[in-house]
């Protein structure tokens, strides 16, 4: 039985798996069919037919994964860190019998690379459905508070 | 300091026929001269006519570094103006875009306009009584910029009142634009949402040039589209459709063959594009009933050819650069020396299937977003450029491929698609547009 605490568990665990880098764990996370989303319009509906910063499946962000590594990467020489301040994830949706949850997660998120950092504020929305015993992302969905200003390389998953 | 001011030949000597001296992307001095001479001299890009449907409704836009404000007046007539208020320089919009009603009203002392810019009130008027406001400039109300062209409903202005025309300037590289245009069954394009916007830290004309270098790809792009066609090798399985997205990603990693023969044509004043005789874009799925609803509006003969011209990039000198198969349009907004904003739109093709704009979309955030994999193998590539450039051991870029001696500038050619001779273009034009009303030379310093 899938309960509240799974639910952030699971949120406060995918952000501990990118700020330190286990980025194949961290793809294990998804639904076969799941997506990671980063809208460009406030409270966007559509992420098809309305334009996106992302909107990635696996195989997608199997490349983004595998890029990061790659011997010719050059934009990650030196590479990339991340770093997610999480508040306590708001249960927008919990029921266990249908096996779908949803959360809200405000954040602050830092990328930094070489003497750079940059710092972005946001909400995470996820969609997690229960496999087995336990929960897959179904959507993330990233919503920048300032989503239509003018970004320099955003390289990693916030 | 002065190095370059009102001296036209210090400028020209910059631009040699192979090679371009580096303070073209890093002197301070040469981007102040480029902002009062460059730009002004040009026609730019100022937005499309889909996004002023209504009278009243505006957009606002830089040319070079200069506020301007376009807006549909109540006879359907477009106009553009400097986005200040004659009184005291506020902005009179300043959100991206909106609908004035029927006049423009600034939000300090409220002086209002007409959405052709001229005056309509000023509260308590009876104060300028005897004042000779009638002769003050601000009387004229909002400053209209004389030379607006709108083509096909791309919207253009050019600052310099006495500047090259519209028809002169662009020639036969308007035939892009009309591609694209054509390309909706109704021959229409529409502006539905914001463009894409990525702050890039180098120069402007590096971003110019790279859209028709057609030997980067296949190395910059490695780790990205690469990486792309690797991993959907491993992962397709007993798949036997190629997914959009791969289909976009893959076509980057063409061998140098392959760019070779689609060739590049290059026009006067700069002008150009890559693909002539086919393109990354070529070989995308049809999408289903788009070919009917052409040939149903076209014939079989015109939907044809305008769909088998598939243009790559389209350069149109100085800042934009036009992709007509997928009607994407870069705006590269020049910030200072070393900081570009691009602004990548995206046009709907009025009457076409959605499935068009997905693809368009999907286009948009793969190359030219800040999340976008290819957009960093890019920018790293020109911030360490600009970074490298301050290097004094040599001073020079070069541009010399595929250079031949003697050859003719403001021309139209269609040549081998790796020559750099449309950046030659590009830089030609450059120093025409750059030193045309710039002093010729200067007293010897005292």
């Amino acid at each position: 039985m899938i309960t509240e605490k799974n639910i952030t568990d699971f949120i406060y665990r995918e952000a501990d798996l990118l700020d330190t880098m286990q980025w194949q764990a961290w793809l294990d996370l998804f639904h076969p069919e799941g997506r990671y989303w980063m809208p460009l319009e406030w409270q966007q509906q559509d992420p098809v037919l309305q334009p996106s910063l992302m909107y990635e499946d696996l195989l997608l962000l199997k490349v983004r994964v595998e890029r990061l590594a790659g011997e010719r990467t050059f934009s990650q020489k030196p590479k990339s860190r991340c770093h997610h301040l999480l508040q306590a994830p708001q249960i927008v949706a919990c029921d266990p019998e249908a096996g779908s949850f949803k959360a809200r997660t405000s954040y602050i998120y830092s990328e930094t690379r070489g003497d750079m950092l940059e710092r972005f504020s946001g909400w995470a929305s996820h969609d997690l459905v229960q496999v087995d015993d336990g929960l897959k992302i179904k959507l993330k969905r990233v919503d920048l508070v300032n989503f239509d200003a003018p970004f320099g390389n955003i390289q990693l998953f916030m | 300091m002065d190095r370059y001011r009102n001296n036209a030949f210090a400028v020209e000597a910059l631009v040699r026929d192979t090679e371009v001296h580096r303070d073209v992307y890093v002197d301070p001095e040469i981007f102040e001269l480029e902002m009062e001479h460059l730009f002004p001299n040009s026609w730019i890009y100022v937005g499309h006519a889909s996004q002023l449907a209504k009278p009243g409704d505006f957009i606002t836009a830089n040319i070079g570094r200069q506020p301007v404000l376009a807006s549909r007046h109540t006879d359907g007539a477009i106009h553009v103006f400097y986005n200040r208020c004659p009184h005291k320089g506020v902005k009179i919009a300043s959100e991206p875009c909106g609908n004035t009603g029927k006049f423009f009203r600034c939000p300090y002392h409220a002086w209002s306009f007409k959405t052709d810019g001229l005056l309509l009130a000023i509260p308590l008027k009876k104060g300028y009584e005897g004042t000779g406001f009638g002769d003050a400039r601000a009387n004229e109300g909002l400053s209209r910029i004389r030379n607006v062209v709108v083509y096909r409903d791309f919207i253009f202005a050019q600052l310099n009142d006495n500047g090259v025309s519209f028809a002169d300037y662009f020639g036969e590289s308007l035939s892009t634009i009309d591609n694209m245009v054509d390309r909706s069954p109704e021959g229409k394009l529409a502006v539905v949402a914001a463009p894409i916007r990525y702050m890039h830290t180098c120069n402007w004309k590096m971003l110019v040039e790279n859209q028709t270098d057609t030997c980067h790809p296949m190395v910059a792009h490695e780790s990205s589209a690469g990486t792309a066609v690797k991993v959907w090798k491993r992962e397709q399985g007993d798949s036997t459709e190629t997914p959009m997205a791969v289909q976009l990603y893959g076509p980057f990693m063409s061998p140098y063959e392959f760019y070779e023969q689609s060739g590049i044509r290059i026009w006067p004043n700069g002008h150009g594009h890559t693909g002539v005789a086919n393109s990354i874009h070529s070989n995308y799925s049809d999408i289903e009933g788009y070919l009917g609803q052409m040939v149903a509006a076209y014939g079989e003969a015109r939907a044809h050819e305008i769909l088998g011209d598939v243009r790559h990039n389209t350069v149109y000198f100085p800042n934009i650069m036009v992709k007509g198969a997928v009607a994407i349009l870069r705006n590269f907004i020049p910030i200072a020396v070393d900081k570009t904003l691009v602004e990548s739109w995206v046009y709907r093709l009025v009457g076409a299937p959605d499935k068009l704009y997905e693809r368009a979309l999907m286009y948009n955030r793969f190359i030219n977003a800040p999340t976008s994999i290819v957009g960093h193998d890019d920018l790293e590539m020109y911030e360490r450029a600009q970074e490298g450039l301050k290097s004094n051991g040599n001073q020079w870029v070069n541009l010399q491929r595929l250079y031949e001696a003697g050859e003719q500038a403001d021309v139209t050619a269609v040549i081998n698609g790796t020559s750099e001779r449309q950046m030659r273009n590009q830089f030609h034009a450059w120093a025409k547009f750059m030193t045309i009303d710039m002093d010729k030379r200067v007293e010897a310093a005292e």
